[in-house]
């Protein structure tokens, strides 16, 4: 064993004997780890019991306790009071994972998982969600003895510990990951990952910088709201590819801040992005291009993941300083990005329906300022946060009608997006009042775009009616509704109907709720969407930034294909897929929508007989909302979406 | 008795419990735990042990008695009976378990029931050979002599 092998640890060969506990560096206390503060959670007593006795044994100090909730509140008392956690998988107040989770974010403390259960999916599932080991009861003394290599990995190496799925105990049989001989970075539990390769640069670097710093522990760094959007902002900046450890370093310059901090931070970070990016992958088809431009320029609007802001900004539609704002938004909160991308990514992919000749009902200026709209949503980052979709959506209302439409739709992609990415990001991001600011901004961006589709006569409204398609899209199988009218718009324009409808459609379908104020203010019939659907007048009335991405994204179904999506791919790299599945769903919708309609739907819209498919989506949502019939506001009248 | 004598039937019993697989090697651990500071431990941990079985049993025995089996809140505790039997190395117990939960994967009520009543048994049972351990060994300590290390 060789303990002294510098920075790094080696995995193997920690020494099960109490002899020498030195670990790596020179200048480690010869009696460490004795003393290392170990928090034990476990629901089970006779474990706890056994566990306790077992760490005190090692020399820890042990703190015991059998809920999850009980282990967080000590943690967050006592913000350096501990040194490594052991928590059980099954608990009956909160899942293991969460909590493993919960305590990566916030104290970024090493974590160890442990179970009976030794299924491959739950040790998986332990490697994902960041444990630094994962322990098979029955506890033996002797894989409690090397715990603390994660704590000094984590002091020291803190991005290097995520890459070892393996703890140091060498007699558990049940090590799911070899053994790492020696250094290596790519932990073979994390093959494959992409994170492997940067890490391994990563370390190298790492390795010299860090040279034998004498500290055991590092001072602990808080990651503050601010201080992660930072981070954030710096890791969109470069790309999220890009994104180095010291590159993300000098860019956030902030004093204090070592590059170890940021690796391990952006670990995370890239563990959280995977996660969430599990749900939106199929989404990402849509985004490509989906983006209005007739020639959907926007096509890679950033995956959901990537929120891409910057693509959104990109296209034009959001001012730039808007972009900002959002951006800074969207860096605000790591999980939300996740959701907001969604949403934006709708948003451009419904545009990018503009080949499907999305035409918006309202054609004043929203036509026209959707076209333009339509370009800036292609640069919509999809990172936005709710504060930045909020502040996009505000920004956009110069955009106008379209923005209104678009943000409709967007914001009712966003909802579902949102909705969507609710559950992977866990993060508050989603909640209603966010959603509703993502959402706005979704349906701005997607306003704009699909301004761009939408030929300027396009927008329903002003008598574009007849060209208007419904929205292409489908409103995503989320608000089953929603996709009609994207739909059914679609079918009667050659192709552009789409955004606008499913603008409205979308607006109005705002899944559950989510988006719903959006959406109507988004949805507002007015913004140029032929949707008649009351809710989206209502939704639409809240601000034209309201994006409808909520709609966007339900329409988008996500599964579309590809056809939508070259024009999305605005600037940002990952353009949230959704986006591109939504313009490639876009497309098919439009066919399929003129199948679709209904007939005036329930939606109270009556207003807008083409949009059937938004009309009932609209109704459908209106209904699920309470939101009651859509008034004319959209006014719709005007726009008569034959589908 | 004396305690020579009392210490073989320790030695004589305490193998025929790993013998027979009603305790294993985790049970060793436990021993080996047990110190001056803490003259008790094992005690301590068995008897934690059997007042949680005891509770997940009812537990079991309330929840296959419904009308609608939650197979979850089953496999639930069953789970947790594999976890704290297997850390105490009552051995019998934790396969008795785990033969439990996989018909309760199939969602079978009356296998499941049969495993309960299997489990109960094998609960019982080495509920009873630890007493007697430790009866025993509070004899050989009472009549001064030290308890012997069974490997």
């Amino acid at each position: 064993m060789n303990l002294g092998g510098g920075q790094l640890v080696k995995s193997m060969a920690v020494p099960s004997s109490s002899a020498s506990w030195k670990s790596g560096g020179d200048g480690v206390s010869d009696q460490f780890p004795a003393g290392l503060r170990v928090l034990v959670v476990d629901d089970d007593p006779t474990c706890l019991r056994i566990l306790e006795k077992m760490l005190k044994n090692c020399l820890y100090e042990v703190t015991k306790c059998n809920r999850a909730e009980i282990a967080l509140k000590l943690l967050r008392d006592n913000r350096n009071g501990y040194d490594i956690v052991i928590s059980d998988v099954h608990m009956p107040d909160m899942d293991g994972f969460k909590l493993l989770e919960q305590v990566g974010l916030e104290m970024d403390l090493p974590v160890i998982m442990m179970s009976a259960d030794d299924s491959k999916n739950v040790v998986m599932k332990g490697v994902t969600h960041g444990a630094c080991d994962y322990l098979i009861k029955p506890v033996r003394i002797e894989a409690l003895k090397n715990i603390w290599q994660h704590v000094v990995r984590k002091g020291k190496h803190e991005w290097k510990e995520k890459d070892y799925e393996q703890s140091g105990s060498v007699e558990d049989g049940e090590r799911q990951q070899k053994p790492n001989e020696d250094v290596d970075y790519s932990s073979s539990a994390n093959e494959g990952n992409w994170k492997n390769s940067k890490k391994r640069k990563d370390d190298e670097e790492d390795q010299e910088e860090k040279d034998d710093s004498s500290t055991l522990k590092k001072p602990r760094v808080v990651w503050s709201v601010e201080l992660h959007q930072q981070f954030v902002a710096a890791v969109n900046q470069l790309g999220i590819d890009k994104a180095v450890p010291k590159k993300i370093l000098e860019l956030m310059n902030v004093p204090g801040l070592t590059r170890e901090n940021v690796a391990s931070h952006l670990q995370k970070y890239r563990l959280y992005l995977r996660r969430v990016s599990g749900v939106s992958q199929h989404q990402n088809g849509l985004n490509n291009s989906f983006m209005g431009t007739p020639d959907a320029t926007f096509g890679s609007m950033s995956s959901i993941n990537g929120l891409d802001f910057q693509a959104l900004a990109a296209t034009g539609q959001i001012p730039a300083q808007s972009l900002a704002s959002l951006q800074a938004a969207a860096i605000g909160r790591p999980t939300s990005k996740p959701t907001i991308s969604m949403p934006v990514v709708d948003q451009r992919n419904l545009f990018s329906f503009e080949p499907h000749k999305l035409r918006f009902g309202e054609g004043q200026q929203q036509l026209n300022g959707s076209t333009k709209q339509i370009s800036l949503l292609h640069g919509i980052p999809t990172n936005m946060e709710p504060k930045q979709l909020a502040s996009l959506n505000q920004s956009a209302q110069t955009f106008g009608g379209i923005n209104m439409q678009v943000s409709s739709q967007a914001s009712q992609g966003n909802t579902l997006l949102m909705q969507m990415t609710q559950p992977m990001s866990r993060a508050p991001m989603l909640n209603e009042n966010n959603a509703s600011q993502i959402s706005r901004l979704p349906s701005s961006v997607g306003q704009a775009i699909l301004s761009n589709g939408i030929p300027s006569g396009v927008l329903g409204r002003n008598g574009i009616v007849d060209s208007v398609r419904g929205p292409v899209y489908t409103p995503v199988s989320q608000t089953s509704s929603l996709v009609d009218f994207s739909v059914s718009n679609s079918a009667e324009l050659p192709g552009s109907t789409f955004p606008h409808a499913s603008n409205s459609g979308i607006s109005s379908l705002t899944p559950k709720g989510m988006m719903q104020e959006e959406v109507n203010s988004e949805g507002k019939g007015s913004r140029g969407f032929p949707s008649s659907y009351d809710i989206f007048s209502e939704l639409q009335q809240h601000k034209t930034q309201d994006w409808g991405l909520q709609n966007v994204g339900s329409t988008f179904d996500g599964t579309q294909h590809s056809s939508i999506q070259g024009s999305l791919e605005g600037g940002r790299n990952n353009p949230p897929n959704f986006g591109q599945q939504f313009s490639s769903y876009m497309v098919d919708n439009s066919l399929r929508i003129k199948s679709e309609r209904h007939p005036d739907a329930n939606c109270q819209t009556n207003l807008f007989p083409q949009l059937f498919g938004q009309d009932d989506l609209m109704s459908a949502l209106l209904k699920q909302e309470g939101i009651g019939s859509v008034e004319s506001d959209f006014g719709f009248d005007g726009y008569a979406l034959d589908l | 008795m004396e305690v020579g004598q009392l210490q073989r039937s320790f030695v004589e019993f305490t193998e025929s419990l790993f013998r027979e697989g009603f305790l294993d090697a985790q049970f060793c651990q436990l021993q080996q735990l047990q110190d001056e500071n803490n003259p008790d431990f094992v005690i301590e941990v068995v008897s934690l042990f059997f007042e949680d079985s005891e509770k997940l049993l009812n537990d079991l025995t309330r929840a296959l008695d419904q009308q609608d089996v939650d197979f979850k809140k089953v496999d639930a505790c069953v789970h947790q009976l594999k976890g704290s039997s297997s850390s105490i190395g009552a051995e019998r117990v934790k396969n008795a378990c785990i033969a439990f939960r996989n018909f309760c994967d199939e969602l079978n009520i009356d296998a499941c029931l049969r495993c309960l009543q299997h489990v109960k048994q094998e609960y019982l049972l080495v509920k009873n050979k630890l007493e007697t351990l430790f009866r025993l060994e509070q004899q050989i300590l009472a009549a001064g002599g030290a308890i012997p290390m069974v490997e």
